[in-house]
């Protein structure tokens, strides 16, 4: 029992970041009705997004020190950060530990600029041309922003500490009420899971109780009439990709301490995701999220030592197997509308 | 000629004398010269990328031209063709027939497989499908998971498949040369004839490769220009009303698949013939979106687009990345000092490492402003200049009065 619970709560987190790109795909394609391929690209930005905040945390002034002496007996020149020196030592410090978290300050607006950007300069032009052009040129763009990333940051990966206070496991096992020490789970994976449970449920919200989300879901259903009443729903729907470039953005920016991020993660995510939402089914956001975590479990069951005994490598392509089994047998999906991407 | 009508033929032609020539006419400055450093693609080992890349292309191009299916996962086909080819290099010999006549033969039967259940969606759906097929195939190659089911070695994981010393090769004489070889001529043999201070090299693979893709090249104006090609274009431009008018399209469709993906087992046992080792990498997906790439780039859906996306990208691949600061520098040395570096930084994050950047930004360029590829804007220069005689020769009243309509 309390082994596949381990495994459920190994498969939380992919499929936590599985959900969140899926959900952005969707919130994509229901509203705009375009194929992004820059989606996984979109994650990796936000993964940087982490970066760049830690390297502003971390840039530091060279400061003459009179107290300490090196060994030649001159003064010995230290590097000061300038958010100790700034806001004192402790709290300066405290500041650099969290910086995966106060990314976040970074990462909305950035995310947001570079989705409604993306919208209005790019994707806007491409509504009347097929979507084997939206597929093509998205990917072109996946391509660029990973190479501009690049460009900057170099091939390598980089390591982003988690804050210290999440470093470790926490006993679970203990918690749910079996033995203590049976399930130990890092806890950067369990804050990674609830962070991503509350933004699904805040997008959730936000489309269920706003008159935006209101406005935005009735679009959704049926654009032109929206448009008849004499609501501006092309505005709004800018709005959601920039939305959605948040969501992926937000997943990427937390995934950092989990997975260091290097300028190709977002190709390695957007197939994944894509098979995600392709399960989920096109256009359905229930679908996408709970084909997310689906996925995201059974990649972890098969990752066992006892499944692959029996079939080996069967971890790694198991996702692939679903969606093929899936899409055979129920073409749209699993929660996939009526004539969503049918013609 | 050759059952082609006069315009294709001139086309084909072209094509032919062309790919004879290469050698000579990718050479265009001396050997010692920068220019011909930099700028030179006659070297054997591009020109057999042309070549094979083109003959893949143009079979993708079959199947994305001329029904609008777009395979997210082409190059799992080739790299299969490639594994089936050293399969045969080890266990026959180094003879290329039996080779590349297995490549085809396996990249077609896994192609009516796959066909078979993907044809079955359409769209984006179908394109997922085969990315996830690929990336599937993949990640069995990557860790040769039947090599391991059964206890032997398949694929050889991440080491890559290559023929060893003590591999059965029961096939193999004594004399027969151990690289591989068409009935005794080696692959790689080649000649190199001094002009002056320019250096020609005709080697023997070249040759091979280049005969063919103007075989397949052939073969795909025979099928554009066939009653198939014409319901695979039907197909593309409205299936709904072919079912209406009641024809089965599933059977083109899936001809269409299986040819398009037999070409790739084809360009995967050339691939192999040129240098016999092959490893799963040649099919991750970001290779078979090399192949979209091309075809998009040159064009598709026209015939001679692929081969014209395929060489434009591999020889910009090369020059491009081998261009470096220095270089730059040296061009630029007749210029005053700040403006020569003011360039080089500028043009320093395209070249060496930085080429995906450049092709992304080509690509995007193409697929927003020309979305016929490079034949398309080939084709809007020569209107162009065309358009500018008719006018000049045109009565003055048209040209006078009202400004000029596009001639689309």
């Amino acid at each position: 029992m309390d082994a596949i619970i381990l495994q459920i709560l190994n498969g939380l987190d992919k499929g936590s970041a599985y959900a969140l790109i899926a959900l952005g795909l969707t919130l994509i394609f229901g509203t705009l009705g375009v194929v992004n391929f820059a989606h996984g690209a979109l994650f990796m930005a936000g993964a940087f997004c982490t970066v760049t905040m830690q390297r502003i945390l971390n840039l530091s002034q060279t400061v003459i020190d009179e107290t300490q002496t090196d060994f030649l007996g001159n003064p010995l020149k230290v590097e000061v950060p300038y958010v100790q020196s700034w806001f004192g030592t402790e709290f300066g410090a405290a500041l650099q530990d969290w910086s995966v978290l106060l990314a976040i300050f970074l990462t909305v607006p950035v995310m947001f600029f570079l989705g409604w950007a993306m919208e209005r300069g790019l994707i806007k032009h491409f509504y009347k041309r097929p979507h084997a052009d939206q597929i093509l040129v998205t990917f072109g763009l996946a391509i660029v922003i990973g190479e501009i990333i690049k460009a900057f940051f170099g091939a390598n990966p980089i390591q982003t500490p988690m804050p210290s206070a999440f470093v470790g496991t926490v006993d679970l096992g203990a918690w749910l009420g079996f033995d203590s020490g049976t399930i130990l789970y890092p806890t950067w994976r369990l804050v990674y899971f609830f962070f991503s449970a509350v933004i699904i449920a805040a997008v959730f919200a936000f489309l269920q109780f706003t008159t935006f989300g209101m406005v935005v879901r009735a679009g959704m259903a049926d654009r032109e009439t929206v448009g008849l009443l004499g609501i501006d729903i092309d505005k709004r729907f800018t709005l959601m990709f920039g939305l959605a470039a948040c969501v992926a953005g937000l997943a990427g920016m937390m995934y950092t301490p989990i997975l260091s991020p290097h300028y190709n993660l977002g190709m390695d995510f957007l197939v994944l995701s894509f098979v995600v939402v392709v399960v989920g089914g096109m256009g359905s956001l229930p679908g996408a999220v709970a084909a997310g975590f689906l996925l995201g479990i059974l990649q972890s069951f098969a990752s066992m030592n006892e499944v692959k005994a029996i079939i080996p490598g069967i971890d790694q392509i198991i996702i692939y197997l679903v969606a093929i089994i899936i899409l055979l047998t129920r073409p749209r999906g699993l929660m996939g509308r009526k004539g969503v991407m049918e013609d | 000629m050759l059952g082609l009508n006069s315009k294709d033929f001139k086309l084909f032609a072209i094509v032919v004398v062309l790919a004879l020539v290469a050698p000579i006419l990718l050479n265009p400055f001396p050997v010692e010269s920068s220019l011909g450093q930099s700028f030179n693609a006659g070297y054997p080992a591009l020109m057999q990328r042309f070549m094979i890349f083109g003959l893949l292309v143009i079979g993708f191009n079959i199947l994305f031209g001329l029904t609008g299916y777009l395979s997210f996962g082409h190059a799992a086909f080739l790299g299969v063709g490639s594994f089936a080819a050293v399969w045969m290099f080890k266990l026959l010999s180094y003879n290329i027939v039996p080779a590349i006549i297995l490549s085809v033969v396996v990249a077609g039967l896994f192609s009516v497989i796959i066909g078979f259940i993907a044809l079955r969606r359409t769209g984006i759906y179908f394109s997922i499908l085969t990315l996830a097929f690929a990336q599937m195939m993949y990640s069995i190659a990557y860790s040769d998971l039947i090599g391991k089911f059964f206890g032997t070695v398949i694929t050889n994981g991440e080491t890559g498949l290559q023929v060893y010393n003590d591999d059965p090769q029961i096939l193999l004489d004594a004399g027969d040369p151990k690289v591989p070889h068409l009935f005794g001529l080696e692959m790689n043999a080649q000649s190199v004839m001094n002009v002056g201070g320019w250096q020609f090299t005709f080697q023997n693979g070249y040759y091979l490769s280049a005969i063919f893709m103007i075989l397949g090249f052939y073969l795909a104006i025979r099928i554009f220009r066939s009653p198939m090609g014409m319901m695979l274009r039907a197909i593309k431009s409205n299936q709904t009303r072919m079912h209406y008018t009641g024809v089965n399209t599933k059977p083109y469709m899936l001809a269409a698949f299986v040819i398009s993906g037999m070409y790739a087992g084809l360009a995967g046992g050339l691939l192999a013939a040129m240098d016999p080792l092959t490893g799963a990498e040649r099919m991750f997906w970001t290779a078979s979106g090399e192949i979209v790439v091309m075809s998009i780039l040159g064009g598709v859906g026209t015939l001679i687009g692929p081969v014209v996306g395929a060489g434009v990208i591999k020889y910009l691949e090369n020059i491009v990345s081998k261009i470096n600061d220095g270089i730059l520098h040296n061009w630029f040395a007749f210029m005053p000092d700040c403006l020569d570096n003011l360039l080089v930084t500028i043009i320093h994050p395209f070249i060496g490492k930085g080429w995906h950047l450049t092709l992304g930004l080509l690509f995007m360029a193409v697929v927003i402003f020309l979305p016929g590829g490079l034949v398309e804007g080939g084709q809007r220069i020569g209107k162009l200049f065309r358009g500018r005689k008719s006018k000049a020769s045109g009565s003055d009243k048209s040209a006078a009065g009202q400004p000029s309509t596009p001639a689309e």
